[in-house]
């Protein structure tokens, strides 16, 4: 097993609350990892920490056997590239600066970008559909276009390890497919880490290799989506009941969320997943009968 | 909006600066430059026509000779004072254009200028100190006050950097706020000086306060030059990491930008600049604003581009505000800040108001 990221005793807080403790984690490379838990549980931090952009209040993260305060900036970006939550750029820098900024990290000097930078980034572009944009100033894009912009941006960067801050947020469900798709070919053919923080409970079952579920400033579970996503360890996590059976094509665990905290958690206890299933397919099959 | 113009199409449509490009803005710009001090050579007190004026720079050293013999020569005028004068306001206002278009990336704020956020007032003060400690008459000459003057410049810069950004961010009103409470007190610090002098030099002083160009001895211009173009080639170096550090420290960083080095690379020469072009000027504001917005709305925010070409545009935009505030109450003469803000207020005002509207809406 070919470690990338190894976190040990991480302990990590902005001013008063930890916001990780004695925290350990390994980063499998090659795989996809899930970072899931409420709002507020570290998660974004944790990414930044990973991205270097936060440095540990105690304890060590090593990227490749060696501590990350050791990389240079550029070092880190030739081998990680981040994606962040959301991005806002002031300046009315095109589609094609941005993206083109992802190659910073393989040019010298004050150079010009060289035909290869071009080509590229033109091929990135291209598979983000984001070409047809590149004279577009960044600023009149909608929300699903500046995250596959900066997404292209990240690709430029040619990483070896992606970390993703809910990439997915501002995304309508066609191109929520389309990155994944991109992600998960980038991983398989490409051996390209990714690390994914994600607030959707089936997108990160349905598309990670493991999820790391943080809760109080730990790492509560770590494994496979069919060992961390249990109605226990949501209830423990989030305080919540949910439904959970397997999705059709890819059997990984898939989440329903109750109707109404009021009266369905006390009710839905007592039904059997199965029972619920069939009683929902049920009425499916009646509105179509209907129409 | 799609960007139109030289910016933007390339050999196979995709739309990057390429060399070709770069050199073509660069010989357009520096024509209009050329153009535009000759047509400024040309007014004054005395209006000398473009032959005129080919015939004195012809034979220079010729014309010099005879400078004696005749009551007001216009060689003597055009060569001993105006063309002195206009390099100055052209360095003077490359530089300040320059300081400006850096300061926007970096604090990525487009009202950002050294005038408006007290940075120049740091250098006044710093140069009114060497004037009031007899500093400028020490022989030195011009480089203890240019010395006081940049330490004035770089400890402001500091001093605003530290009290106005929070978690990397730099929020519009904080900043100005920032601004005006430091100008507020650096003012109060040239005030305090001033009332040391004799009123002939607190004249003199207030008078340059305001703003003014005087023609300078050209080996100091010669001096001023080399600050100014050392300065602005060094900006120039960091161009492709103000582009980076323009959409935040944080993406810069990841992106393969070593932040605090360019920043403090940055800050460095921003005040060597501007405390040479206050010292040799006085408080001049608003250039750095202006120009730089005015350029990245016709050819883009590549600072590759954009920071060459805003010092030359502000260089001639300088060069032109001070021949109107020679002539247009001639033989009187306006301090040049009195034109430059007079132009840049409704301009920043403009901005302001058009910024907040963008943000509503």
């Amino acid at each position: 097993m070919n470690v990338c990221y190894r976190l040990s005793e991480l302990n990590f807080r902005y001013t008063d609350d930890w916001i990780l403790q004695n925290f350990d984690l390994q980063v499998v490379a090659g795989e996809v990892l899930g970072l899931i838990g409420p709002n507020g549980s570290g998660k974004t931090s944790l990414l930044k920490l990973l991205a270097g952009l936060l440095q540990p209040t105690g304890g060590t993260i090593e990227l490749y056997g060696k501590a990350l305060q050791q990389f240079s900036a550029q070092e880190l970006a030739r081998k990680v590239a981040m994606v962040p939550q959301e991005t806002q750029i002031l300046f009315p820098f095109t589609v094609a600066d941005i993206v083109l900024m992802g190659r910073f990290v393989h040019q010298n000097g004050w150079g010009w970008e060289s035909a290869e930078d071009v080509r590229i980034v033109q091929d990135i572009m291209q598979v983000m559909e984001v070409h047809h944009l590149a004279n577009r100033t960044f600023q009149e894009l909608s929300g699903g276009e500046r995250q596959r912009a900066i997404i292209a941006r990240a690709l430029a960067q040619e990483p070896r390890i992606l970390l993703l801050d809910e990439p997915t947020a501002f995304l309508d469900i066609k191109h929520q497919i389309d990155i994944f798709e991109i992600l998960k070919r980038l991983n398989r053919d490409q051996g390209v880490t990714v690390v994914i923080v994600s607030h959707d409970l089936n997108q990160a079952s349905q598309h990670c290799d493991r999820l790391l579920l943080l809760h109080e400033s730990r790492a509560f579970q770590v494994g496979s989506p069919e060992q961390v996503l249990t109605v226990d360890h949501i209830r423990a996590v989030y305080h919540c009941d949910v439904l959970i059976d397997r999705h059709p094509m890819s059997g990984t665990p898939r989440i329903t969320l109750p109707q109404c905290r009021d009266d369905s958690s006390s009710s839905m206890a007592g039904i059997p997943i199965e029972g619920q299933h069939n009683r929902i397919r049920g009425q499916q099959q009646r509105r179509r009968g209907l129409q | 909006m799609t960007r139109t113009g030289i910016a933007v199409s390339s050999p196979d449509g995709f739309p990057t600066l390429s060399v070709g490009r770069w050199v073509k803005v660069m010989v357009i710009l520096c024509a209009v430059a050329v153009v535009g001090l000759l047509v400024c050579l040309q007014f004054g007190t005395e209006r000398i026509p473009l032959s005129q004026i080919a015939r004195i720079v012809m034979n220079w050293s010729h014309e010099q000779m005879g400078a004696e013999t005749q009551g007001i020569n216009p060689s003597v005028i055009l060569l001993d004072v105006r063309l002195p004068r206009l390099l100055v306001a052209f360095l003077v206002g490359a530089s300040l254009a320059a300081v400006g278009v850096s300061l926007q990336a970096l604090l990525r704020n487009p009202l950002a200028d050294p005038f408006i956020l007290g940075i120049s007032g740091g250098a006044a003060l710093g140069a009114a100190m060497a004037v009031q400690l007899g500093l400028a008459w020490a022989g030195a000459g011009f480089s203890a006050v240019e010395l006081l003057a940049f330490l004035g410049a770089g400890m402001t810069m500091w001093g605003l950097y530290r009290v106005a950004m929070a978690d990397g961010k730099m929020p519009v009103y904080t900043l100005l706020l920032a601004g005006v409470i430091i100008n507020a007190v650096l003012s109060a610090l040239i005030l305090f000086i001033s009332s040391l002098l004799d009123s002939t030099s607190a004249f003199r002083l207030f008078f340059w306060l305001m703003g003014s160009l005087a023609s300078l001895a050209y080996p100091s211009i010669l001096v001023l030059a080399l600050y100014v173009v050392i300065g602005i080639g060094l900006l120039c170096g960091q161009a492709r990491n103000l582009n980076l550090l323009a959409i935040g420290e944080a993406p810069a960083q990841t992106l393969g930008l070593d932040v605090e080095h360019a920043k403090r690379m940055i800050f460095f020469t921003s005040a060597l600049l501007t405390g040479a072009a206050v010292a040799v000027s006085g408080l001049i504001g608003f250039v750095g604003m202006m120009i730089p917005h005015a350029v990245r709305m016709v050819l883009g925010p590549d600072h590759r581009l954009l920071l060459p070409s805003s010092a030359i545009l502000g260089g001639c935009f300088l060069a032109t505000a001070d021949t109107i505030a020679r002539t247009v109450l001639a033989p009187t003469e306006l301090p040049v800040g009195v034109i430059t803000a007079l132009c840049g207020g409704p301009f920043f005002i403009y901005l302001l108001v058009n910024k907040r509207r963008a943000q509503m809406g």
